[in-house]
């Protein structure tokens, strides 16, 4: 179970202002705190101020910044193609790209680059049409984006699909149905593709928010997913997180098996 | 239409041991497959074999295996040279004369005798107390300060006795044997508790306590090949090298003392003990060990033949 970072993201306010100002400590700190709770991977978003003119050098920036204190990989979260770019080529190790969607047009454009750079991406189960209500209807698309990749030549288990997760207080009857799609993702293809989900979503504008995160997410745990990105500042979730590793028998227990996933 | 051969693509390796100092210093572990799998990954070195020397002479051995060390059982260095030219890769050293039931040495006592033996012979050590826990983090603290920085193997770390010679390890550059009872959650335990004291994870060996064929040989191997499953999918602390003291259990089997006109059907003594050790090896070394302490010379001499053999490359 592979946790990712959600807090480099000029979406937040400290991020917001360290981006406007050029000051690389509050990203610096993100990225070892990140590390150090658990995260596998910092996701890296510029956030909604940005103009689309700018976001390529800040996405550069911000990767430098992060890959300067942190061995981890980025999962570059834009749907700015010059700006995933530009993260690429900066980019340490093997990046994520975050996203693109079942559109034929977007698939053309964003897979050619994971392929290229050898990068994993995540491919949101939607099209032009919305995000499906059903489980079936999100596998057809999810069998899209597993065929395109096999055309571009990457590899399966490089692709994460999102099935989609809609805040809970809206599209409650979506919650099931995506735990339905993480179990159908594993059938699709050998090696299977694996899945992400942006957990926080299941709770926007919720009460008792993290609480519905961690349950959500042991749920889908359950049901074979295999990354999320996550607030890994939520140490209960982290706690909870190694805890699925032992019960699914992927971790070999010992008393400090909290720590050891952590650090792993 | 070309056949597509499905290979198993782990994401991580054992880590490798170095014992002893360049030039001749024993490297074990580093295996990037299961046992001897070349064509799914790199198994850059051979299984290693040490064989044993007492510091006093043995009483409960078997003639079957004193017999090719008459006249050197006294002598831990004569000992020791002896196991050199059979062809030991490295010498086992057991201080039995510290147990209190024995002749209780004193730390000093026993770091003199292996400093004789580390200045006799070529190879590395691997340094054992009498299997006292109190006393043998008493006597390996001193063993290892008399052989600062030779980078040898020094045991048994128990959960019970661990500190004392991990520092000892961390302060005079040597390897640690970290061992459990045949518990693979208590083994990886042990690994956290001596790396959180900062010992490197590669200054480790993994001992799950064996036994000999016909005595519970299957416990210990499943142990090991879970570890070894452990290692190839990322796990730290389960990546160590796994050590497996044969000779000590091999030769208490009674298959390997029972005189031919006790059981006429099993076959001729000597041909039969010394199988039991060797093929008690054997299992482990598909089971992921990949250093072995062994007691008769001939057990090593058919074990590396056999060893080489395994190392033969099998890629496709």
């Amino acid at each position: 179970m592979i946790l990712i970072g959600e807090r480099i993201n000029g979406m937040f306010n400290d991020i917001k202002e360290a981006i406007k100002n050029k000051d690389p400590e509050p990203i610096k700190q993100h990225a070892i705190k990140q590390e150090e709770s658990g995260a596998g991977y910092l996701d890296v978003n510029t956030g909604p101020t940005v103009d689309k003119e700018n976001q390529p050098a800040v996405m550069e920036w911000l990767i430098q910044v992060a890959q300067e204190v942190s061995k981890l990989p980025c999962c570059i979260d834009t749907t700015n193609l010059n700006a995933i770019e530009a993260g690429l080529k900066v980019h340490k190790g093997k990046a994520l790209i975050n996203s693109t969607t079942a559109d034929q047009a977007k698939m053309d454009i964003f897979l050619p680059l994971a392929a290229k750079y050898e990068a994993g991406i995540i491919g949101l189960t939607m099209n032009e049409r919305g995000v499906p209500k059903t489980s079936a209807d999100r596998i057809a698309l999810a069998m899209e984006l597993v065929v395109n990749c096999d055309m571009q030549g990457i590899p399966t288990d490089d692709l994460f699909l999102d099935p989609l997760i809609l805040p809970c207080n809206v599209a409650q009857e979506h919650a099931p149905e995506v735990l339905e799609t993480l179990q159908q993702i594993k059938t699709l293809s050998d090696p299977a593709p694996k899945s992400t989900i942006g957990l926080s979503n299941v709770s926007q504008s919720c009460v008792n928010r993290n609480l519905i995160n961690r349950t959500y997410l042991i749920m889908a745990i359950a049901s074979g997913l295999d990354s999320a990105i996550v607030d890994v500042y939520d140490s209960s979730l982290v706690e909870e997180v190694a805890a699925t590793k032992i019960l699914k028998n992927e971790d070999i227990y010992c008393d400090s098996f909290v720590k050891t996933y952590i650090q792993s | 239409m070309a056949v597509n051969i499905a290979k198993e693509k782990w994401t991580s390796k054992v880590s490798e041991m170095v014992i002893g100092t360049e030039p001749n210093a024993v490297k074990v572990g580093g295996e990037a497959t299961l046992p001897f799998l070349h064509f799914e990954g790199e198994i850059p070195n051979r299984p290693a074999m040490a064989l044993e020397v007492n510091d006093m002479e043995p009483t409960d051995w078997p003639e079957t295996v004193t017999k090719p060390f008459k006249g050197v059982l006294s002598d831990p260095v004569a000992w020791a040279k002896k196991n050199v030219e059979y062809g030991a890769d490295l010498i086992a050293l057991n201080l039995v004369s510290a147990d209190p039931e024995n002749k209780d040495a004193s730390g000093e006592e026993c770091a003199e005798t292996a400093k004789a033996v580390a200045e006799a012979v070529d190879v590395p050590l691997i340094i054992l107390g009498c299997g006292v826990e109190e006393k043998d983090s008493e006597i390996i603290p001193a063993v290892g300060e008399a052989l600062s920085g030779q980078n040898h193997l020094l045991g048994l770390a128990t959960e019970n006795n661990y500190k004392r010679l991990a520092a000892t390890a961390m302060v005079h550059g040597h390897n640690v044997i970290a061992s459990s009872p045949l518990d693979i959650n208590l083994a990886k335990q042990l690994n956290i508790l001596i790396t959180e004291m900062n010992l490197g994870a590669d200054k480790i060996a993994i001992d799950p306590l064996v036994g000999a064929l016909g005595y519970g040989l299957e416990y210990a191997y499943s142990i090991m090949e879970r570890s070894r499953l452990g290692a190839l999918m990322g796990d730290k602390m389960l990546s160590q090298p796994i050590i497996s003291f044969v000779g000590p259990e091999a030769w208490k089997a009674k298959e390997s003392k029972s005189p031919i006109d006790e059981n006429p059907a099993w076959g001729e003594l000597e041909k039969r003990a010394i199988l039991w050790e060797v093929s008690t090896a054997v299992a482990f070394a598909q089971g992921g060990s990949s250093l072995f302490v062994l007691r008769h010379p001939e057990s090593v001499k058919q074990l590396k033949t056999h060893f080489e053999k395994l190392m033969v490359s099998n890629k496709y």
